[in-house]
């Protein structure tokens, strides 16, 4: 197999590289902000809304450098965004179906545009076409250069506004109380979104330039809670992103780099949804399988001390089919948590009957104990008026006064659990 | 025969239009718009692999092979909105990573099957009435023409007889679930038209054009009446007016006839924007002038 497209020895797929890794640092760092504010699809939207502009541009200047689209793209970005507000803030349309009808009018007026430029003499429109779809591979040491001006200013800007744009995403309300001006900060962070755009529409066209937006920071949301990291971490997604869909497209003849740069943010994307620790799918499921395990246990082992207390004698010994019909546990429910039980010197015993050991007893105990505490307190919630506190999920934990005050009321309703542990478990035999 | 060809592009684009209108405006009041966008573009790959598979460009393989990229992509929102992501962001990943497949799809297979990507993205309604079915012998006329009119006709069907549910779900999911009304059913049913409506109108208007006809012909609508009734019928007439209106602009300014339908479409929105009656803004400045002047 030949893999010397691996050491970029080729100018064009160097520049390519580097342009689709500027792209998915800027637009990653960008969409962190965007998704926080919840303006994920206004990338979408700007990306389409540039394409009068970009038209416009093209008429005017009759070049296809990327300094005029620049201009062309940015002034048609500002003016889709003022669109928006004023459709949103003097009618009662709402927010997405204003995006959606900046985004298909400004398209569809920037269509005709390009219509009328390829029926124009000299107006080759090969050029522009590109725009839609991008064509990374026909980027020039030129084009990149003005890229990473680009990128260098976002990336520069973003780090100097930190903890403004922080107070933007976060609580506006709080941050204009501060004296900082959000209004203007909003209309900077489109401003650069648009900046962003233009980067991209070169390498991967209006249409999927909305992904190096999104896609690299909902990736990035699902590693930590903290914004600095996250913007790192989205910034990171994107050149990834960039470098993995460049070498993909070097493997056959007609692979485009624009949609595997969006494959690859998309399989990083996948790989946080399931192995992001706490926040994906298979730590979440790991966990309510765990929780699940342990509430069964505890279940199990109050019903055997329950059922020996109705007994009267801490010895007594009780089938599993007769949990099942006394306390509604099912068998098998029951039987892998007996087992576990008897495997942590709780229960001793067998199929024939399982009785509690000394250490089954007091914990048994204790679980009795904290739950009828709780139905005690549910009882008399209201005259109590504490707040218990939850700790991580593993049962109700009040305040001390208060399990003294409970502890009164549990003899009153006589719910103490009456086997006491230390009980001499030889008794019934 | 001077006006068949003006007559069935106007024809094909109401059709369209019309439908388009009636099934955006349920998106828009339920704060969907832009899932219009995502399906119309999450479907490529489901039209791709159409293609792939039957070699023609036979309406029922690509209608059913998109309208299930269409529920895919609405399932797969719906699924990642329940595993914690935004909602809005949720539609961005799925759409794009849809989309990207089918470009990757179609350019790795373009040689073998005749698939314009251009077209596919923003059709040309200009074709259309030289693609003609002819059924033994007989010559029935544009075959868009009869595509897009079962479509409409399914749209209106399913409209007619679930409209008051669809209202409810539209208006007040938490009521409508109350009433014992299955709003995922209908979640789903809203979101099967919108794919076979969008698919219909990808031969004509293409993915991206598909998209101003679902929402800018309800938006109008939707300033211009506070009746779920009469906003249906509007977006229908507004999308005809789109129709007729660009096919005229198009002629005009020799351009693709899809894009001058959204052009106009989104005139005609901003003409209700200034002058819908108590509601628009020019309306509402005149209305204070002449308070202030009592």
């Amino acid at each position: 197999m030949d893999l010397s497209w691996l050491s970029l020895a080729d100018a064009n797929t160097r520049w390519v590289m580097t342009g689709s890794v500027l792209l998915g640092v800027a637009a990653g760092v960008l969409g962190a902000f965007a998704l926080l504010r919840r303006r994920s699809l206004m990338g979408d939207t700007l990306a389409h809304a540039a394409l009068p502009g970009i038209a416009i541009a093209f008429l005017v200047t009759g070049s296809k450098s990327i300094g005029p689209m620049l201009i062309g793209a940015a002034v048609a970005g500002v003016l889709g965004t003022l669109t928006l507000s004023m459709i949103t803030r003097y009618s009662k349309i709402k927010e997405d179906t204003a995006m959606a009808i900046v985004l298909t009018v400004y398209f569809g007026v920037g269509i005709m545009l390009l219509n009328i430029i390829q029926r124009m003499p000299g107006g080759n429109q090969s050029g522009l076409d590109k725009f839609l779809f991008g064509q990374a591979a026909s980027l020039v040491g030129s084009d990149v250069q003005v890229m990473v001006v680009i990128a260098a200013i976002l990336c520069l800007t973003v780090l100097l506004l930190f903890k403004e744009f922080k107070l933007l995403a976060f609580d506006q309300g709080f941050g204009s109380m501060l004296g900082v001006p959000v209004g203007w900060l909003d209309h900077l962070l489109n401003l650069m979104i648009v900046l962003a755009i233009v980067i991209g529409l070169e390498s991967v066209g209006v249409v999927l330039m909305a992904a190096m937006l999104i896609t690299p920071a909902i990736s990035a949301r699902y590693w930590t809670d903290r914004l600095s990291a996250m913007v790192l971490l989205s910034g990171l997604f994107g050149a990834l992103s960039g470098v993995l869909g460049t070498l993909a497209s070097q493997l056959g003849p007609r692979m485009p780099t624009g949609p595997l740069i969006v494959l690859a943010a998309t399989g990083l994307f996948l790989v946080s949804l399931l192995l992001a620790p706490r926040r994906g799918l298979l730590s979440r499921l790991v966990r309510f399988a765990t929780t699940r395990r342990r509430l069964i246990r505890e279940r199990t082992l109050r019903a055997i001390y329950e059922l020996a207390e109705e007994a009267g004698e801490a010895s007594a010994a009780f089938t599993s089919a007769e949990l099942e019909r006394r306390r509604g546990i099912p068998v098998r429910v029951a039987e892998p948590a007996l087992a576990a039980l008897r495997r942590e010197e709780r229960v001793e015993g067998g199929p024939g009957g399982w009785r509690l050991t000394v250490g089954g007893l007091r914990e048994g105990h204790r679980l009795v104990r904290e739950e009828r505490l709780f139905e005690v307190f549910l009882m008399h919630e209201a005259e109590l008026g504490g707040h218990m506190v939850d700790r991580d999920g593993r049962g109700p934990v009040f305040p001390p006064d208060m399990v003294a005050e409970l502890e009164v009321l549990l003899r009153l309703h006589e719910l103490e659990p009456r086997l006491q542990p230390g009980t001499s478990l030889e008794g019934g035999l | 025969m001077d006006l068949y060809i003006p007559l069935s592009i106007i024809a094909i684009g109401a059709l369209v239009a019309a439908s388009a209108g009636m099934v955006g405006s349920f998106l828009i009041l339920r704060r969907m718009a832009m899932l219009g966008d995502a399906i119309s573009h999450a479907v490529l790959p489901g039209i791709a692999i159409a293609f792939l598979v039957t070699h023609t460009r036979a309406a029922p393989a690509m209608i059913i092979g998109a309208a299930l990229f269409g529920l895919i992509t609405a399932w797969l929102v719906q699924t990642l909105q329940r595993s914690g992501v935004q909602e809005d962001a949720g539609m961005g990943v799925t759409f794009t990573a849809l989309f990207a497949l089918g470009v990757v799809l179609i350019s790795l297979f373009a040689g073998r099957v005749h698939l314009d990507l251009d077209h596919v993205l923003y059709g040309e309604i200009a074709y259309a009435p030289w693609d003609q079915w002819i059924v033994a012998g007989w010559n029935l006329g544009p075959r868009a023409l009869w595509t897009m009119g079962a479509i409409f006709l399914i749209d209106l069907a399913v409209i007619g007889l679930f409209f008051k549910e669809l209202k409810i779900c539209a208006f007040d999911p938490n009521t409508a679930a109350a009433l014992g009304i299955n709003v995922t059913l209908f979640h789903y049913l809203l979101m099967s038209l919108v794919s076979i409506t969008t698919v219909g109108a990808f031969d004509s208007v293409g993915a991206i054009l598909v998209v101003a006809m679902l929402v800018v012909p309800g938006a109008t609508a939707y300033l211009l009446t506070e009746r779920l009734s009469v906003m249906l019928v509007l977006a229908g007439v507004q999308g005809v007016l789109s129709s007729l209106l660009g096919y005229l602009l198009a002629r005009w300014t020799d351009s693709s006839i899809a894009a001058a339908m959204s052009t106009v479409s989104g005139l005609l929105f901003a003409l209700a924007f200034l002058f819908a009656p108590g509601t628009g803004v020019v309306s509402r400045i005149l209305h204070r002038r002449r308070l202030a002047s009592e």
